[in-house]
């Protein structure tokens, strides 16, 4: 989805995409940038027990002109609204929108009658490409969160699927 | 066809190869060293052990977007990437890897290496001033003032070098350590007892410096991500980004490589032994490993902590050392 706006080549080399999105995969930037508790759980996953470094996703870059993937950790105010879609905007082409948590997927527990600053849903205003659920998200959901949008940028998966039960 | 030409391209190809090696190396190093110091492992997915981590980033940020930041002045922010990146390439030419592996032997190559190496800063400046965002500006002045106040203790200790050697060709003072580290330049018991309380110092003072210069934590005052966003480069995007990166690390590796030269016996041998390129980068990337280690350990400092250091400690110990040196040479 956040591929979107780039006009597709007019001669296109299979082999090279591959290459490219395999380059792109392996190295994604994310942009240091938390909103709330979920941002805590980031941090964790960026530490030593889950190391999304190992991945190469573990260059955290401050500034929104070198980061390639934005994960929207926490609730959205309305005030703070804004000023991630700004963020957004600056970020170069090709990039990603993660929605970690509850409160970035639908406004989670804030969405009640009569409710005034919170924004429902980080898709509401940004095109978003991978939801983790959770209240917040353990680490190894957001290390599954990566990995999902990997494969989304490569066609394929990096270890097989673990099932449930 | 002239042989003399295929040498020069020989060298200008082989130079680049090794810079654009040298520094994916040095990333994919850095990353794994900082990794294991935080206790955690670092890039382990991308190929064996992670190591082709640096050429997935590479790939990323070759086909990222451009972006020149609305207002910049965009010959100038276009130009200061590659300002960063050719005074780095341009000091391999007199560092002396082994006896026959220098790409010039020139009588003046410290003098030389000083002169370029000091046209990064002015490459770092361009970039903040030319990138229209004020925490850019911010950073550049900062990494101006930072580089101003190290490059006088940098050079005096060099001086001392250049005292005690006798000469400025860089070849020479390698082949004047020849014999076992008895002889290097850090603790010359062999040659002049005298010069052994001041070369350590010198040496101590001198790789400081060349951290401080190639701001490197913890004097990364000109990246402190957490008062400047990212730095001079804030505004650069893709291999923008990656070329100031690719500077760095050249830099990095000219200034440990100019610290082996001048005190640790360059490619010579510790006990006179196969001298050869082998000792020159065993060595060399042994003091980037040092470098790195103290970035993962150390905090970064204050400003006026390091300026102060810089004006008020290293300037007056150097120049206490430069007298001592002409002292000593004359009396022993």
């Amino acid at each position: 989805m956040g591929t979107e706006s780039i006009q597709s080549p007019i001669v296109q080399f299979v082999a090279l995409d591959k290459l490219i999105a395999m380059g792109r995969a392996n190295s994604l930037w994310p942009l240091t940038f938390g909103l709330a508790c979920c941002a805590i759980e980031m941090m964790a996953t960026g530490c030593a027990r889950f190391d999304l470094d190992r991945f190469g996703a573990g260059v955290f870059r401050p500034a929104p002109k070198q980061s390639d993937v934005m994960i929207v950790a926490g609730t959205i105010s309305k005030k703070m609204a804004p000023a991630i879609q700004t963020l957004y905007e600056q970020m170069p082409h090709p990039k990603w929108v993660i929605a970690l948590g509850n409160c970035a997927i639908s406004g989670g527990p804030f969405v009640f009658e009569g409710q005034y600053g919170i924004v429902e849903g980080a898709d509401k205003f940004l095109p978003v490409d991978v939801f983790i659920p959770g209240c917040p998200p353990r680490p190894e959901a957001l290390i599954e969160g990566i990995l999902e949008l990997e494969e989304k940028i490569t066609g394929s998966r990096r270890w097989p699927r673990v099932e449930a039960g | 066809m002239n042989p003399e030409i295929i040498r020069v391209v020989g060298y200008v190809v082989a130079v680049i190869a090794f810079v654009a090696l040298n520094a994916a190396m040095l990333v994919w190093m850095e990353r794994k060293v900082a990794g294991h110091i935080q206790r955690r492992i670092g890039p382990k997915e991308v190929g064996p052990f992670g190591i082709l981590q640096s050429f997935a980033d590479g790939i990323k940020l070759m086909t990222k977007q451009l972006i020149v930041p609305e207002g910049a002045d965009v010959l100038l922010f276009k130009v200061a990437p590659m300002l960063v990146m050719i005074p780095a390439i341009m000091c391999f030419v007199t560092i002396p890897f082994s006896e026959q592996l220098a790409a010039r032997n020139i009588n003046v190559g410290l003098l030389l290496i000083f002169a370029i190496a000091s046209v990064n800063v002015f490459a770092l400046l361009l970039g903040g001033w030319a990138s229209n965002n004020k925490y850019a500006v911010i950073s550049a002045a900062r990494a101006v003032s930072q580089n101003v106040a190290y490059e006088i203790p940098m050079l005096i200790t060099a001086i001392t070098v250049v005292m005690f050697t006798g000469t400025m060709n860089l070849q020479e003072i390698v082949l004047g350590q020849a014999g076992g580290f008895w002889n290097w330049n850090i603790f010359p018991v062999g040659k002049n007892i005298g010069m052994v309380v001041v070369m350590p110092i010198s040496f101590l003072i001198f790789f400081i410096c060349s951290m401080a210069e190639t701001n490197r934590a913890p004097f990364d005052l000109g990246e402190a991500e957490s008062e400047l966003v990212a730095g001079f480069h804030t505004e650069y995007a893709g291999m923008g980004f990656g070329l100031f990166f690719l500077g760095e690390y050249a830099n990095v590796f000219i200034g440990c490589s100019l610290s082996v030269i001048l005190f640790l016996g360059g490619w010579q041998g510790p006990f006179g032994l196969l001298p050869g390129v082998h000792w020159f980068l065993l060595k060399v990337y042994f003091l980037i490993f040092v470098v790195m280690w103290m970035r993962w350990t150390f905090p970064r400092t204050t400003f006026y902590g390091l300026l102060n250091l810089s004006w008020k400690i290293l300037i007056p110990i150097s120049l206490f050392n430069l007298v001592l040196t002409g002292a000593f040479i004359k009396v022993f």
